[in-house]
């Protein structure tokens, strides 16, 4: 294998790796932040040991998605560093601005929100929480922004042969991010609500600490049921936004080959071997995919075939992931309402609580699946339009990247079950 | 040019201030086997920096990012030619990082044992990488005018790799050493002190040894020559160095460590000033080297880097201050024995 196939097999390995923990900290923060609002507004302590037991897993995870993103704020130098020296005039100013806006505000507040309990007044103390989550949620907003430049690079111009920044606010208003934005901040929000739901789910089934945990679930019920909403209607306005700016991503979603207007949507699908059609197609809707892309039922849409072979995205990985995905998108709003329904008298519905937990890996499953859309549908770009993958990587030994993706292999192999192991056991053993 | 100028002396005092940070912690990770020596002294050194590693840690990621951001050939060159140290550094950090976590929640000495040896070598090595590394950048690394790489790790250990790799290890120890004084009482805390007092004539030795070696192996000398104004920088440095071990006498620990931080800050700009204009000087072909003409971002992206460093970064070291003089406290009994310590 190349450099270039050996740096796309660790990105993915480290980015995804990087990827289990973002989401919990995205939500799991606010919904700390929210808990500790109530301490402070009611000053009942049944609130503080909440936010000291979530917290404490909190942190275990938190520490894993500082340590894990570490190596991707380099791996552009080391793996990809013909794409760096390409873009870096626009995509390494916002990883820049990215590390001095939130990092610092987020391993500041953090600690002093962690060792702090003593050195100061609830209100600073409660302050702190809400400082970690702005600032881990604006963090994601920067790493966003620049994702969203090599997907629809804009607000440039072209200076021998590289993209240059010509308009900044073009570059962080970027449509392309702002969907991608509102789309993962919803999804992760999502998984912290399902991950505090699956949790005292647990606990309730056991009768321990009733109160504390049948409080937890009700706030989480109602976080889980707003942002599976939101995250549905985000999802389907992203998939406009790729119709629009990335026809070819958008086919390849839909295993969509011949361009056509009234597009039916096949419930039963399957691309075939030659990546040239359909070798399944059944159970269509009528103008359904029209309607998902462009809100209209007699639009256009391209379909492969008028899109040069070489241009055209991996089909089958992208579309199975876009089609899970959906149907994880369709089943979690559906639970979320059951959840907000049942929330006054979760406890008697003993099956539905034994179940719970199990459900805490769905809404991470779909993030990924929404990933591998994302940036395999991109292919073989890797700046949109500009620069394909082939011409990005570093011209360095292939030994090399075999050496090191073996590395982290080892490495997030053991942290990662080491990080399950304990939260499963933190989370279990209740609080203090 | 003079925003060029300005975000060449940025990236430099960037990088600076993470080894003034992360410095302390580093040192005291290598000194960690050799100074506690039961359950609660190694207890006492994971909390004088569990609050802190982190904090320090993004100035690393932020002088990456400056890198990037500033002068992306640069950023390119220098992490995929040194590709294999930078990904040991990594690993090893973050390893570090999971044996503050993870030491203390299972309860058995295997485990903990497995994790002091992590909080070591996750130190260590990179005290001694980032030494080598940053004295072959000052020395001028093997690459040609496509970015291609022509060295490797054994030829990164020359001499003056080594002695630049050895000088980082035993300041940071002092450094350490020197925190690990202010965080904590009785015993320890004079034991900390003795061991500053004990590393500094071989602080003294190595800084020494570097700044001949230097002369002998590099150029940095040579802005020094055409400006001799520019010696105050290394002046500084060996003044401040000197203090240390003043203050220490006198029992004025926190100046001590100030004083030190002052002296790694110089140590890091002298080099850095020295290689100016370049930013990644090549050993194999002068032309190619990367400098702050070939290798910066178009103004637009410097100005607008510029105004974010200078809101940006003043007030995080407001807050971060902040933050470190209200978790400044001695790690004692009391400490140890609350919900959060590690
Ligand atoms: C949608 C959000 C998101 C995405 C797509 C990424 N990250 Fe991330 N990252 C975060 C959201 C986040 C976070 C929520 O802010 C983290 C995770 C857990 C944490 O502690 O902060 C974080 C931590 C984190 C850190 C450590 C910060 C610290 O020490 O405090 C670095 C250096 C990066 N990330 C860099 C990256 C890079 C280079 C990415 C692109 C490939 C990336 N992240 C993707
Ligand atoms: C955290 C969520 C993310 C996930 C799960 C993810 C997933 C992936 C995957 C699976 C690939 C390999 C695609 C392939 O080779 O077919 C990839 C490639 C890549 N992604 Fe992402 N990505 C994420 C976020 C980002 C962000 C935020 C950026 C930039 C800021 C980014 C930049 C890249 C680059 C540079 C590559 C390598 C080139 C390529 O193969 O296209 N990714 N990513
Ligand atoms: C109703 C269902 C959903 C629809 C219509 C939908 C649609 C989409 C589309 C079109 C994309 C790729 C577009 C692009 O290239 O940016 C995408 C990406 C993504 N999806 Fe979904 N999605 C749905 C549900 C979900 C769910 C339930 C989750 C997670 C819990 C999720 C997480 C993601 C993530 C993390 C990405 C990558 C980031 C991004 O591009 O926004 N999606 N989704």
């Amino acid at each position: 294998m190349d450099v270039v196939m050996l740096s796309r097999i660790q990105f993915a390995v480290t980015v995804f790796f990087h990827f289990i923990f973002v989401p919990l900290t995205l939500g799991l923060s606010v919904l700390l932040a929210i808990m500790e609002t109530m301490y402070v507004r009611t000053g009942n302590e049944m609130y503080k040991r909440m936010v000291k037991f979530w917290g404490k897993l909190f942190i275990i995870n938190f520490t894993l998605g500082v340590v894990t993103g570490i190596t991707l704020e380099f791996q552009f130098g080391t793996n990809w560093s013909r794409y760096s020296e390409y873009v870096g005039d626009i995509f390494g100013s916002l990883l820049a601005i990215e590390a001095s806006t939130s990092f610092f505000l987020e391993s500041t507040f953090i600690a002093v929100w962690f060792f702090g309990w003593e050195k100061v007044s609830k209100r600073v103390h409660c302050m702190c929480i809400w400082l970690v989550a702005l600032a881990s949620n604006m963090s994601a907003f920067w790493i966003i922004m620049a994702n969203a430049f090599m997907q629809n690079p804009v607000g440039y111009k072209m200076v021998d042969g590289k993209p240059q920044l010509a308009d900044f606010f073009a570059v962080i208003t970027n449509p392309y991010g702002i969907g991608e934005f509102a789309h993962t901040v919803s999804s992760s929000w999502m998984v912290g609500g399902l991950f505090v739901i699956g949790i005292s789910a647990w606990h309730l089934v056991r009768k321990n600490e009733m109160e504390l945990f049948k409080s937890s679930f009700k706030i989480a019920s109602i976080f889980f049921l707003i942002f599976s909403l939101t995250t549905a209607a985000a999802g389907h306005h992203q998939g406009q936004i790729a119709a629009k700016y990335q026809p070819a991503k958008l086919a390849a979603m839909e295993s969509h080959w011949e361009t056509g207007t009234n597009v039916p949507m096949y419930l039963l699908t399957w691309p075939n071997a030659e990546n040239t059609g359909n070798a399944i197609q059944a159970l269509p809707i009528p103008g359904a995919l029209s309607i998902l892309a462009y809100n209209n039922p007699n639009a256009e849409v391209i379909g492969l075939n008028d899109i040069p072979a070489e241009d055209r995205p991996p089909v089958l990985p992208t579309f199975i992931s876009f089609r899970l995905m959906v149907a994880l998108g369709s089943f979690f709003p559906l639970l979320g309402i059951a959840l907000f329904v049942w929330r006054k008298k979760i406890e008697e519905k003993t099956f539905v609580l034994k179940v719970l937990p199990w459900l805490i890996p769905l809404p991470y499953i779909a993030i990924m699946l929404g990933w591998t859309v994302t940036e395999v549908g991109r292919q073989p770009w890797i700046v949109h339009k500009l620069l394909r993958t082939s011409e990005a990587a570093s011209p360095i030994e292939a030994s090399m990247v075999v050496w090191s993706i073996v590395a982290f292999t080892v490495i997030y192999t053991f942290l990662g079950l080491l990080d399950i192991y304990l939260l499963r056991k933190y989370a279990m053993k209740g609080p203090k | 040019m003079t925003l060029e100028l300005i975000w060449f002396l940025l990236w430099g005092v960037l990088w600076s201030v993470y080894f003034v940070l992360d410095g302390f912690d580093l040192g005291l990770g290598t000194l960690f086997p050799f100074f506690a020596k039961n359950e609660r002294e190694k207890r006492v050194l994971y909390n004088t920096v569990a609050p802190f590693w982190d904090g320090n840690e993004v100035w690393l990621i932020a002088a990456g990012g400056i890198t990037f951001a500033a002068f992306p050939r640069a950023y390119a060159i220098m992490f995929s030619a040194l590709y294999a140290p930078l990904l040991i550094i990594l690993f090893a950090l973050i390893m570090r990082a999971a044996s503050f976590e993870f030491r203390n929640k299972v309860d058995s000495d295997g485990w903990r044992k497995m994790w002091d040896v992590f909080q070591f070598l996750g130190n260590f090595i990179p005290a001694l990488l980032f030494g080598v590394a940053f004295a072959n950048i000052f020395q001028g690394i093997p690459f040609d005018a496509d970015g291609v790489y022509y060295g490797s790790i054994i030829k990164l250990l020359n001499v003056y790799g080594i002695i630049g790799g050895l000088f980082f290890v035993i300041n940071f120890a002092m450094h350490g050493a020197m925190w690990l004084s202010m965080k904590s009482d009785g015993e320890i805390h004079d034991r900390a002190i003795s061991y500053a007092k004990k590393l500094w004539p071989f602080t003294v030795a190595l800084a020494v040894a570097f700044l001949a070696a230097t002369g002998f192996y590099t150029d940095l000398f040579a802005n020094y020559q055409k400006n001799g104004v520019l010696l105050v920088i290394p002046a500084i440095g060996v003044t401040a160095l000197l203090m240390v071990r003043i203050f220490l006498a006198g029992g004025r620990n926190h100046l001590a460590w100030i004083s030190n931080a002052i002296s790694i800050f110089s140590v890091i700009m002298f080099g850095v000033i020295g290689m100016f204009p370049k930013l990644l000087p090549s050993s194999l072909d002068p032309a190619a080297s990367v400098t702050v003409y070939n290798g910066a971002s178009s103004t637009l992206t410097l100005q607008i880097m510029l105004g974010v460093v200078v809101v940006i970064i003043p007030l995080v070291l407001l807050y971060q201050l902040w933050a470190v003089k209200l978790l400044m406290h001695v790690v004692d009994d009391k400490v140890l024995d609350s919900d959060e310590s590690y």
